[in-house]
Order: structure tokens, then sequence, then C-alpha cells
């Protein structure tokens, strides 16, 4: 295995609510991310995935735990320290309607990233780069001059991208890039996205619930429940044997494209709503809602062990 | 690795195809313009703004009387040739006095707007962006600061300082920004979890850039809203204080003092009542109007 690039070791963020209350959103994260390869991150809306992605990039201060990235712990570095880190790692949001300031043009929302890192000398240059830029992911120079609303949402997408690449970053956190997207245009931004990996040495943190497009990009994936990592495994590994009761829900709620297989296929309907992380429920945090929960479940938190070579899972029973 | 037995292969697209967008490129401005121009009512509250202005520059510049000089003999004239909007209970010239009301009011009104615009903003953003302690602090000072009765302060700073154009101004300026801080404020606290904010942060944009470049900028329909639609109420502000006397002295009149002046013989002389009130109606009228379809203009979203 090649070198790992971003280790994360007991990464938390909780919030607080005020009146003493306090919402764990990120819980004890710990995921070792390596040079050159994309880790999925999937879970249920509000499970924290979000919030993980965005303590990567700092959005939100880390309650506790360390982020080693290339050697430094980048948790405890102040903000000034972490602006060169900016550089390194960079993120593309969910969102493209809201991830594109509406009053600026593609070649100031671009160059923006340029400017903050003093990377263009003079307004040639900058231009020219932008430009460059856009038809690395597949749009055309001339769009440069344009706004926001007058591109699709798959352009937008694409516009976002470009931003997240102006620095030349190596490690890029996806927050769910593809799910505001039509699904003719999430293949095209996913292709888009491995295609730039390829090109460019990146490394992947892609968060997003949708199962098939995970495996499909994925070298390994970690599923998240309740602010938990629960299960973490290659793609392969996780999809044809998962382990933890609530990935086998996950992966049964996966549409089958062939009638005839989607008529024997046995679906795990989970009963209950995801409990309130302000309130998570003792021991495993699945237990509410799982098929097999026992005594023991409700007693004792259930630790990320191996349960088979090289795979994760947070179940007493797997 | 499914990765390179590819499912989702593309296709080749046509060489030079491209994406391409036909419609005609428009800066935000250009597209604010012509959205605006398209809105009657607004166009009508801009040109009457504009005669307004033009006649308070031109008239007094241009007309054979003046504001000041008295004529008994001409008192309380009703309209004639020489004197298009009669004359006061000193036969001095309606039409001059009035355009000449019609300069101190309209600039009580923008220098009024001006400065709440500053320091509404300003003040406004930092409560809203800085949020958690800094925003608790900021608001309830203002909070406090509006509760005082504004009258109580206008009255209080005229007995300190002369009556005058600049107290007006003053007296208005202390409590006039802090609407105009609140709208900036909810402005910002809903704008700044926007991904593009997040996405500048990202970037490692500092918190200037981030509200200058970002927040401010998206947030200027309401507060050009806020400012237009603040001057026909520093006018009217203005109108009401010099009505009451306590605005700017004779010789010079504003609306308000002329207003106040012919209140005594109105069922008399109605034509000194008529004309200031009419323009200080007409004036606040336009920029109400005007103010409304800025705000359409502004909304991106409501682009046909």
């Amino acid at each position: 295995m090649s070198k790992s690039l971003l280790d994360i070791n007991g990464l938390s963020k909780h919030f607080q609510l005020g009146g003493g209350r306090e919402l764990k959103a990120v819980q004890n994260f710990t995921l070792d991310i390596k040079k050159g390869e994309t880790v999925g991150l999937v879970g249920e809306s509000g499970c924290g995935k979000t919030t993980a992605g965005r303590t990567i990039m700092r959005l939100y201060e880390p309650t506790a735990g360390s982020m080693i990235y290339d050697g430094v712990d980048i948790a405890k570095l102040s903000k000034r320290q972490f602006k060169a880190y900016r550089r390194r790692m960079q993120m593309i949001f969910q969102d493209p309607y809201a991830s594109l300031n509406p009053r600026l043009t593609v070649l100031d929302i671009v160059g923006e990233a340029l400017d903050i890192h003093g990377l263009a000398h003079g307004k040639a240059e900058r231009k020219k780069r932008v430009e460059e830029l856009l038809e690395l992911v597949g749009l055309n120079a001339e769009h440069a001059s344009r706004y926001p609303h007058e591109f699709s949402g798959g352009q937008r997408q694409r516009i976002g991208i470009t931003r997240a690449l102006a620095v030349n970053p190596e490690f890029v956190v996806c927050d769910e890039p593809i799910s505001a997207l039509d699904v003719s245009i999430q293949a095209q931004i996913i292709n888009q996205l491995i295609d730039l990996q390829k090109q460019l040495g990146l490394t992947y943190l892609f968060v997003a619930h949708d199962l098939s497009m995970v495996k499909y990009v994925s070298d390994r994936v970690a599923v998240m429940y309740l602010g938990k990592i629960v299960e973490l495994a290659s793609s392969e590994e996780l999809y044809d044997y998962p382990q933890h009761p609530y990935t086998k829900a996950l992966l049964s709620a996966i549409p089958e494209p062939d009638p005839s297989a989607a008529r024997e296929k046995e679906r795990i309907v989970l009963s209950g709503d995801l409990p309130s992380p302000i309130n998570p429920p003792s021991g495993c945090p699945f237990r509410t809602r799982c098929p097999a929960a026992t005594e023991k479940c409700a007693a004792e938190v259930p630790e990320l062990r191996e349960t088979r070579p090289g795979h994760l899972a947070a179940c007493h029973y797997a | 690795m499914t990765r390179d037995d590819n499912p989702f292969a593309p296709l080749q697209r046509e060489a030079g195809a491209g994406e391409k967008i036909t419609r005609k490129s428009l800066t935000a401005w250009q597209d604010i313009r012509y959205r605006l121009k398209g809105n009657k009512l607004a166009m009508f509250g801009f040109w009457v703004i504009i005669v307004v202005v033009a006649l308070a520059i031109l008239v007094p510049w241009l007309s054979v009387h003046d504001h000041y000089s008295n004529d008994l003999v001409n008192k309380n004239k009703a309209p004639t040739w020489g004197h298009w909007f009669g004359t006061d209970d000193l036969g001095r010239d309606m039409l001059v006095r009035t355009m000449m009301g019609a300069r101190i009011s309209l600039f009580v009104g923008v220098m009024a707007a001006i400065i709440d615009f500053f320091i509404g903003i300003i003040y406004g953003a930092i409560m809203g962006y800085f949020g958690g302690k800094v925003d608790e602090i900021m608001n309830r000072l203002s909070e406090i600061l509006y509760a005082i009765p504004y009258l109580l302060v206008v009255i209080l700073l005229l007995v300190v300082m002369e009556p005058s154009l600049t107290t007006i101004i003053v007296a208005m300026s202390i409590t006039g920004w802090i609407n105009m801080a609140w709208i900036v404020r909810g402005q910002i606290i809903s704008l700044k979890n926007q991904e593009y904010a997040l996405a500048s942060q990202v970037l490692g944009a500092g918190h200037m850039r981030i509200m200058f470049r970002h927040l401010i900028p998206n947030a200027m329909g309401p507060i050009i809203v806020t400012v237009t639609l603040s001057v026909p109420s520093a006018i009217f502000t203005e109108a009401f204080l010099s009505f009451l006397g306590l605005g700017v002295q004779s010789p010079v009149a504003s609306w308000g003092t002329m207003i106040s002046d012919s209140i005594g013989a109105m069922t008399i002389f109605p034509w000194r009542l008529f004309f200031p009130a009419f323009f200080l109606c007409l004036t606040m009228f336009a920029f109400n109007v005007f103010g409304d379809g800025l705000r359409d203009a502004f909304d991106p979203k409501l682009k046909k």
C-alpha cells in the first residue's frame, strides 16, 4: 500500500446548543487516507458525513482528535498556519446553485483562488490560467466572462471543480458533488472527477449517500451512522461481504436494474428514524433500529475491529 | 478494480462542438438596468426624482425672483404669470421658495441615507458575520439606542447644537442607521452559511474578503431598497421637525417650514400650503415606487 496522506485519528466535532446540551455530530472519527486513493464516506442524511468533511477542511474547529497531513497535525495549526494547507486541500460542494457567488463572473470565481494565494501575476496571466483550468474540466475559455446563472447544474458543478483545482491541490473533499444533479449529468461529473484524479494524481474523500456511485468511484468505503464510522473496507469487500447490519440494510436498498433479480432481492427495511445525535442511544448507536440487537448492544459500545482481513466493523456480532 | 471496465464510459464529443451559450452576456448591472426599465411605475418614480432634482437646481438659478426678498405689496398673491406658484405672506415668490425647499429636503434626505448606509452596513455586517458574543453585545447596544425616544434625542441635540441643517442630519443619523444595521445583519446571517462563502473560506479568504466580496454584494438588493426608502423617510422627518420649528431657520425654507408657515391661513391662501405639500408628497411617492422597482430589479430570481 502506498504512503498515507491524511491520517485522521479520533476526530470529534461537538456543537454546543446552549442549555448544556451538546450535539455530537462526529465522534471518534478515525480514517487513514492513502495518497492517490478515493475513500467513499456514506451514510444517511444527518449522520455527520458533511460535518466530518467540513471539519477536515477546518471550516469547523475540531473538538478533539488529530489529523496528520503529510507529517503535520493540521488540527492543531492556527488559522494563519493552516492557510498554507488550503492550497493542498480543497473542497467541492454539494449544491452547484449555492456554491457559486451569483454576483461574480466565472473568471472572478475561479480567479479568487489565484488571488488569495498569489498564484497569478497580472490580469492577463490570471485570465489565461482560468481559461486553461476551464478547458481542463470540459468548459470553454469564453465561459470565463459569464455569470453563474447562465449555466446549467452540471456546468456549474464543473466551475466548482475548476475553483477547487485552481490552487493545484493534492487532496479534495467532494461533499456530495453529484447529489443535486440529474442522473445523466451525474455520470459526466463522476467521470470527469475520475479523469482528473488520473491526470493530476488527486486523492479524494468522496462524501455521498448514493451507494452505487460510491462503489463505482471508491477504492475504500467508510459507512457512517450517527456520527461514527461503523464499517470500513475496500469497496469490493464491503459490497460483497457487508458485516454491519446497517451496511446490509443500506446495500439492500440499492435499486436493482434487472426486474427478475429485483423480485428475488430481499430488502431489509429499517424501522424507526435516525435517533437524535443530541441524545444518542446507549451502547451501540444502531441498536434501536437493528433487527439483531440484544442486551449486550445496549450495555456495551462496540469498537471498530477487524472482522475479516482488512475489513473493520463496529458490531458485537459481525 | 471496476473502474477500468467502465460502465459509464463517456461518448466522444464532436470536435469543436463544445458547450456553447448563445445568450448575450450581460453584466449584473446591465441586467438590473434592463429589468428596471421594464418596470413602468419605477421608471415614472425615477423620472419624477430627476425632474424634481433638475427643478431644484435650475429654478432658483434661472428665476428673476429670489427666495428672500420681501415684496409686501404683492403678498399672498394667487398664482399668476409673474409668480407661477403665487407669493407668501412677505410677498416672496413661492416657486423659488418651493425649489429652494426641495434643495434642502433632498440634501437632508440623501445625506441621511448615505450616513445610514455606511454606518448600518459596517455595524450590521460585523454583527451578522461574527455572531455569538459580538452579535449579542452589539445588538443590545443598538436596541438600547433604539429604545430612547427619537424625538427626545433630536430636541436635546437641538438644544445643545444650534438649529441648522447639520444638526438635523446628525440628529437623524444617531438612530437612523439602526434599521439598516438590522437589515444587513439579517442578510449576512442568512448568507454566511451559503456554500459560496464556505468555498471562499476553504480557499483561505480572510474575513474582509468574504464580507466585502461575497456577502455584502449579495445583500445589496435589500440594502439599496432600504437606502432608497430611507430617503423619503428622512425627507419626511426633516419636514416634520421643521414643521415643529426645530428645522432650518428663515429666510431659508424647507418644505416643512413652508407648510408650517402656511397652515394658519390655509383656508384663505391654499396655494401656500398646496405647492410645498404637493412636492413633498410627490417626492416621497417617487422614491418609494423607485425603491420598490429597484428591489424587483435586484432579485435575479425574478428574471423572466
